[in-house]
Parts: structure tokens; sequence; C-alpha cells
């Protein structure tokens, strides 16, 4: 563990050390494909936080604060579930689901329906491959894989059959006006009013605060983390695997399914292909650079979602093309993620130093 | 700097010899744990050097950096009066050292001979390579009553013959120094006297052998020269005959130690534990327990002896409803207990079985968690632990906690240590505090002072004594004779998942039991 490292140097110092190692790398990116790394800065900046940007940036902070939560709470208990993709993408077939099922009177009972059928379509698409993990020892990386396949065909033959829309669009029909939840702009007129930024953010932030509940406040919190950290001494204490297995996956999926209320109720408002977009994917991410802890998920959500927007405004006002953006990621994602140690271990030996010194 | 190093307890002959190895001023430190402080060692010559310390003292440590493990921050190394810079172990190979560790680093599907030469080989093609090393092997174990079949699959070999594998690799490298790590935690009784007349014949043609142990009867009865390791420094060398074993253990710990147990004859009860005719079989298909039979009675300690290995875990696991029995019965005061895979561990405990787990590090703590909650691991959702909505009351555990610091004097006091921030001994503590605490009417006990310092060592068999004298059961698993003898009111030993015979503690002696270790019945054979 942290060898003598106080706990603000393990939290704060170190991710953001790595994080101006991979803008600086990145910034040798950008000169060597002949921009100007400090104009990109500028436009990224500007672009994810500025009045117009802001609220695309919180929308896909929204997403990610889901996916990271979902893949985070999967981490606790030594699960990889990298099946967020999918279960997102069905989490939305959950949304739409309950939404078209009747005309809702409001925004606020259709928004808590729809949690309810995001969470258990979500929480579904993880039960199969848990349960083979639980039972069969099917590797739950395998098959968390697959099943992100299999969601985006089964919603692909949603789309074209029996929930297509009149028409040639694969698309539902739109949902009903008292399902449309308000955008930040609505709430605080300061947001631009394009920006699809809405509620379901608040809805993250209530998620985030209930993971840090589960994971250290309760009985089962704590069982997870035991089972996590030694699956031999969770057994010796009288844990059964296969509850903490089923139980973590199930709400590792219902938490990636909650992802649809933000694009598929909030944004679409009705069920259209490609919802989820990566998101699943860049949760592990989050979770990783968010070190499993909820508000270190929120704020890598943030930071990503800060990337996706700014680059997104990257390639359209300098020209810098999409790849480059997705390299510029990756390069966040390798020193925050896989070099950490890269980092850490100067920072270790100079503490150490310093102690010596002091002491 | 040259070979004329006069050396201290070597008959003087004409011209002085050199030491084998000596260490001047070596330091090395992990971050900001220094684990050897300017450590001074001279072994002579063809002798047997023992080096005794407590876990974590720094023995593994040294014997690394000589085998070239780890580099050694300051201080200098001779062999054989040459300073040498060994920085890996090809460099300590090459310099005569041979090393066999407490694990074994063998192949186990590969036979003797390939095994021996797995990584000396002479060039590219394995045959002439056999040929020579089969030559080899005929003369050491002539030379040195090493005998073991060339041909043998490794995997089949009895751990003795395999530790045997072991020193022929390294003779065979060319070792003339031979470095013994814990050489007899895995061995009987009698497969331990073998190899020490395997190094007595060592001795005698001129080898140095370094034999690092806990066991302070062994030290005494094949050293001649003895080193103690306290917190990383060398505290004391001395001639073995010159010392004693009590002795020995007040150096290790640093203040005075008793070994004897105390206790008073049992007040036993009536049968609390009655297991019948109990089978295991693995998930190879290999069996673990033959048709075990027991009765555990209120009031005493009941050891179990054996060589790890021989069912005793089993019997252990599937008591304490970590695994699933394959037949048989298990009874706790006429009642059975479900011993299949539906049980689990929790309703044990429930029923009042308590379980010190053999592996501390793998079952009985969570290494990353927090002294707290380790000390309610298991017993979590006791009432008293259970808050409302399914929290956890992280305030009654807290206090609970404290209060097991403090009654077992658990050390560094602060719960909010990691587990794995202890040493061996308070480690164990913590475990024995939760388990005993909860007031089990019969408590699992495996290896209790396994890696366990001397000092801690005493403390928890005065626990387990009085839980014993408060009219509980204890089971007593543990592989150290010494222990079971000293400790239990009745011992049985068990060899291949047999109970291979039951004797009294005052009726035997560690010969007769480690003849039953060794699946040899000496009344049968008499």
């Amino acid at each position: 563990m942290n060898k003598g490292l106080p706990k603000w140097a393990d939290v704060v110092l170190i991710p953001l050390l790595s994080l101006l190692l991979a803008f600086l790398v990145s910034g040798l990116v950008v000169m060597f494909i002949g921009k100007d790394p400090i104009q990109a800065v500028q436009v990224m900046v500007s672009g994810a936080l500025g009045k117009f940007g802001i609220g695309y940036t919180l929308y896909y902070t929204t997403n990610f604060i889901f996916t990271g939560l979902a893949v985070a709470i999967a981490f606790h208990a030594r699960m990889f579930n990298i099946g967020g993709e999918g279960q997102a993408g069905i989490g939305g077939v959950g949304v739409a689901a309950v939404l078209l099922s009747v005309a809702w009177p409001h925004w606020t009972i259709a928004i808590v329906a729809a949690s309810l059928g995001a969470m258990a379509f979500g929480a579904a698409w993880a039960a199969i491959p848990a349960y083979l993990q639980a039972k069969r020892g099917s590797h739950i990386v395998i098959t968390t894989i697959m099943f992100n396949w299999i969601g985006s065909a089964l919603i692909v033959y949603l789309l074209v059959g029996p929930m297509q829309a009149p028409g040639m669009v694969p698309e539902t029909v739109g949902f009903s006006a008292g399902a449309a939840i308000p955008t930040l702009h609505d709430i605080f007129p300061a947001f631009d009013k394009h920006a699809p930024a809405n509620v379901s953010l608040f809805l993250a932030l209530i998620a985030a605060f209930a993971v840090w509940v589960l994971v250290w406040k309760t009985r089962l919190g704590y069982e997870i983390r035991a089972f996590g950290h030694s699956e031999k001494a969770a057994v010796y204490a009288g844990i059964s695997p296969l509850k903490i297995i089923m139980v973590v996956m199930l709400i590792s999926g219902g938490l990636a399914g909650m992802m649809a209320v933000n694009t598929v109720q909030g944004e679409a408002e009705r069920l259209i292909l490609d919802t989820v977009q990566g998101a699943g994917f860049v949760g592990i991410a989050v979770a990783l650079m968010g070190r499993s802890h909820p508000v270190g998920v929120v704020l890598a959500a943030f930071l990503f979602g800060i990337l996706y927007q700014g680059g997104g405004e990257l390639s359209f006002e300098m020209g810098i093309p999409r790849e480059m953006i997705v390299v510029i990621q990756a390069l966040v994602i390798m020193f925050v993620g896989s070099l950490e140690n890269m980092v850490r271990i100067p920072v270790e030996r100079l503490f150490v130093r310093f102690d010596k010194g002091a002491a | 700097m040259t070979v004329e190093t006069q050396t201290q307890g070597q008959p003087s002959t004409t011209a002085p010899v050199a030491p084998a190895i000596e260490l001047i001023g070596v330091s090395k430190s992990f971050g900001p744990v220094q684990a050897n402080k300017d450590i001074d060692m001279t072994v002579a010559k063809g002798a047997i050097h023992g080096i005794v310390g407590e876990n974590g003292a720094g023995k593994s440590t040294l014997m690394s950096i000589l085998y070239g493990f780890y580099k050694a921050d300051a201080g200098e190394i001779k062999i054989n009066g040459v300073t040498t810079e060994i920085t890996d172990s090809h460099v300590a190979i090459a310099s005569g050292i041979g090393m066999v560790h407490q694990h074994f680093m063998l192949v186990k599907p590969f036979t003797v001979l390939e095994n021996v030469i797995m990584g000396a080989e002479d060039g590219p093609l394995l045959r002439p390579s056999l040929a020579k090393a089969r030559k080899v092997l005929e003369n050491l174990a002539h030379e040195y009553e090493l005998d073991v079949d060339p041909d043998a699959i490794v995997g089949d070999l009895s751990v003795g013959f395999q530790q045997r594998v072991e020193i022929l690799k390294a003779l065979y490298r060319e070792a003339d120094i031979l470095i013994l790590d814990e050489p007899t935690g895995v061995l009987t009784p009698a497969e331990a006297d073998h190899l020490f007349r395997i190094l007595e014949n060592l001795k005698s043609q001129g080898k140095t052998i370094v034999l690092i142990t806990h066991k302070l009867r062994e030290i005494m009865a094949v050293t001649d020269t003895v080193s103690v390791m306290r917190r990383g420094k060398m505290t004391a060398t001395v001639k073995t005959s010159e010392t004693s074993a009590s002795e020995l253990a007040d150096l290790m710990v640093g203040r005075h130690v008793t070994l004897e147990v105390e206790k008073n004859p049992p007040n036993v009860g009536e049968t609390i534990l009655e297991v019948k005719n109990l089978c295991k079989t693995d998930g190879q298909g290999v069996k673990k327990l033959k048709d075990v039979s027991l009765q555990l009675k209120a009031g005493e300690i009941l050891g179990v002896a054996g060589v790890a290995g021989n069912g005793q875990s089993d019997l252990l696991e599937i008591i304490s409803g970590i695994s699933a029995a394959t037949s048989g019965e298990v009874s706790m005061r006429g009642e059975s207990i479900d011993l299949t895979d539906k049980a689990s561990a929790a309703m044990r405990r429930e029923r009042g079985i308590g379980h010190v787990p053999e592996d501390r590090h793998a079952l009985g703590l969570v290494l990353p968690f927090q002294t707290w909650e380790n000390s309610v691991f298991g017993y979590h959702n006791n009432t008293e632990f259970s808050g409302k909505y399914g929290l956890a009351n992280q305030k009654a555990m807290m206090e609970d906690t404290k209060k097991k610091i403090e009654k077992y004097d658990i050390r560094p006091t602060n719960p909010h240590l990691l587990a794995s921030n202890y040493s061996g001994g308070n480690q164990q503590k913590i475990v024995i505090a939760r388990e005993i605490e909860n007031n089990p009417d019969v408590l699992l006990v495996g290896q209790p002072t396994r890696g366990v310092d001397i000092g801690a060592i005493e403390f928890i068999h005065k626990q387990i004594v009085e839980l014993r004298d408060q009219g509980k059961a204890v089971l007593l698993v543990s592989v150290e004779l010494e222990e079971i003898l000293a400790l239990s009111d009745r011992i049985i030993v068990m060899f291949d998942g047999v109970i291979q015979g039951e004797r009294m503690p005052k009726d035997t002696n560690e010969q007769e039991l480690g003849m039953l270790m060794a699946g040899i019945d000496p009344e049968a054979s008499s």
C-alpha cells in the first residue's frame, strides 16, 4: 500500500501530476502535427467550460458518472465489469418501455419510473454474466464483452422490429410530453438553451452518494470489500461469494443502465440506435482514475466530460482531426491509469527523503 | 583487503584460513523500513552456522542479499576472503553459494535429473547434460547419503526427497557454501534427522552450511556457531556449545521468556463435538480424509499432530464450514451439522464454533482492512454491530475493537492501522482475540503460533489454555510437535488422511509421535 505517503498526496497529488504529464505529452503531439498547443488548450478550456460548452460537458459528465460508478462498485468486489456499454444500452430499452407504456402526467413521476426501468433492465443484462461467473466460473470479462454485442444486436432488432415507429427510421415513437425532464437551462437560465444537460445530473450525484454509503457504511459494503480483497477470507468469514457476485453485478448493471435516463429520456426523448457511444468503456477509465471512490469518480467524470466536449471543439475550431482527440484521451488514460507508478515511485522516494530529513 | 583476514573461532592451524563468508557493515532498507542495520558476521569455513531470530528480524533479507536477490545499500561481502559484489544470483552461484529455499523452486512434472540441470545446461541439446548430471548425481549420492532416483518425477516424491533434490541442485552447481532457509518446516522428525545427517556429512567434506531456522532445538543439535538477529541487527554470535536454548530465546526477544506452558490438569466434561467417518475427496479425486472419527470434550485441548498436508487442514475446513465433506457426519451436542456446500462459516459461528485458521494472511485477516474491520470479521452481522437499514454500527465495532486491543495487548494500539502493518504476532492476536472474545463452545485452532514471535507465543498459548479452563473445547492443529506436546491434553496423529494413533501426552514422546506422523505404528512394528 502507500508506504508513508500522506493521503492527500496519494489521492490528489499523484493524479494531478500524472494528468500534467499527460497534457505535456499531448501538447507535444499537437505540436507534432503543426498546431499551436497553447491555442489548443485555450480552445479546449473555453470550448468545454464556456457558456455554450458547459451544458454539453455536464451532459457527458452525467453519463460518465453512472458508468464510472458501475465499474467502480464492481472493482470493490474485484470484478471487472466491461459490460457497461451493453447494460447502458439495454437500460435505454427499459426507459423506452416504461415511458411508452403510459402517458405520464408529470416528469417527476416519469423520471422515477424511467429510473426503475433503466436499473431493472441494466441489472438484468448484468445478471446473466454474473450468474455464469458465480456458478460456472465463466470469466466475467469475456461474458460481459459478449453481452455488449448481444445487447447492441438486440437493440437493432427492436428498433427495426417490434418497437419501431411507423416509417423507415430505426427509432421508437417520441415519448409523451409529460415524460420530458427539465434541462439545466430550464432550471438555471444561465445555461445555453440547446445544451442537453438535464436534471439527471443530480440523479448521478445522488447515485454517487448512495454508492459511498453502500461501500463504506453498510454491512453489505463491508462484505463486498472483504470479498474483493480476498475471496478465501470472505468464505472463512461466512460471506457467500455467489451472493456478493450477484448483488454487486446487479448494482453495477443498474448504475450503468441509469445512464439511459440522461441520454434516452433527457436528450433523445425516444429510443434510437447508439445511445451509449462508448461511455461504458470510458467508465472504466473514470473508475480507474477516480480510484473507485465516488468522489474520485465524479471528478474524473467531469474531467472526461471536458475532454469529450473540448475535444469536439478542437476538431471544429482548429481542424485537429477527431482521431487526434482520441489519442489525447488515450494519453490521459495511459498516464493516469497504467503508468501511475512512473509518478508514484519518485514521489514516494521524495516523501521518504523528506521524512528522514525531518526526523 | 585481500585474503589474509584473521578469523576468530577458527581452530588455529598453521596458516589461517579465510572465513567462508564475511559480512562487514551490511545495511539494507526498504523505503522507511530498515531491514538490516550494519550487520557484521563471519561464517567459518567448514562449519555449520545457525542464524536465529524472530520473524521480521531480517534473516531472510540478509540471506537474500547474500544470494543476490537484493543489493545491500552499504557494506562489504567477502566470500572466501575475496571481496565480492553479488549483483545477482549468477554471481552468487559462481562464488560457490547455493541456496535451499523454504518453498522449493522445483518444476514438479519434471524428473529429478531435469530439475537438477535446469539453468545449468551445458549446451542446446539436453542429452549430454543429462548424461553428465546422472554421473555427478551418482557420486553425490555415494558421498553424502543423498540417494534420489534420478528418473523419478519430482511431483511424486515426498517433501523430504524434494528437499534433497534442492540440495543436489546446489551441489551440482558446485556450491561450497549451502544456505538452508527453514529447512525442517515441512519435514517429519525422521526426515529432519536424516537432513541433519546429510548436513553433518557435507560438513565433514569441507562444505560450509548456513542454517536459518526458528527452531532452537535444531540449532542446539546441529550447529557449531549461532548468530542471533533482532530487529535488523546482529545482536550476538556465540558458540553453540557455550549457550542454551533459553538463553538464545532471551537474546532473540530481548527479554526473559518462558518456553514452557504452565497449565493445570484438565477438567474434562462431556463430548461436545463428534466427528464420524468423515471423508473428503478433492477435485482431482485425491482422498484427503478417509473415515476420520473423533470426539472432542468440554474442557480439553485435543492436539492434532501431523506433517502439513496429511488431512488436518481439510478437517478444520470442513468443521468450520469453509468446504464441504464428501461423506460422514459431524454433530455438536448431539445435533448434526450441515456438511454440504450449502453450509457456510457463518452458520458454524452461530452454532458456537470459532475458528483460528491456519493461514491468517489468506483466511483469518483481510490485510488491507483496518483493525476495527478485521476485529469483527465474520461477526459483522451480530446484532450488536448491526445498525438500521443494513448499515454497520461502526461505533460499536470501534468500541469493541478498542477493548480487544487493550485486553490482548495488540500493538500498535491504533484501531485504524491496516492488518498488513502489524507483526505476525500482533496479527495473530487480532484473530485470536476476535475468535475467543466471541465466546465459542468449540474453538478450532490451526497453527496458532506459525510465524509468531516468541513473546507472543507465550501469550497465545496462555489464552488457549485459559479458554480450556473455562470448560470450552479446543481442537488444536499444529505441525510443531513441541507445541502439540506442551498444550494438548490428548493427542491424535494424522497421516495420509487417516488418524494413525492416539496418545496421551504424558505417555508419549517426540520419537513415537514422529513415527506415527510418518505412517509407522511403533506398537505394531515392535
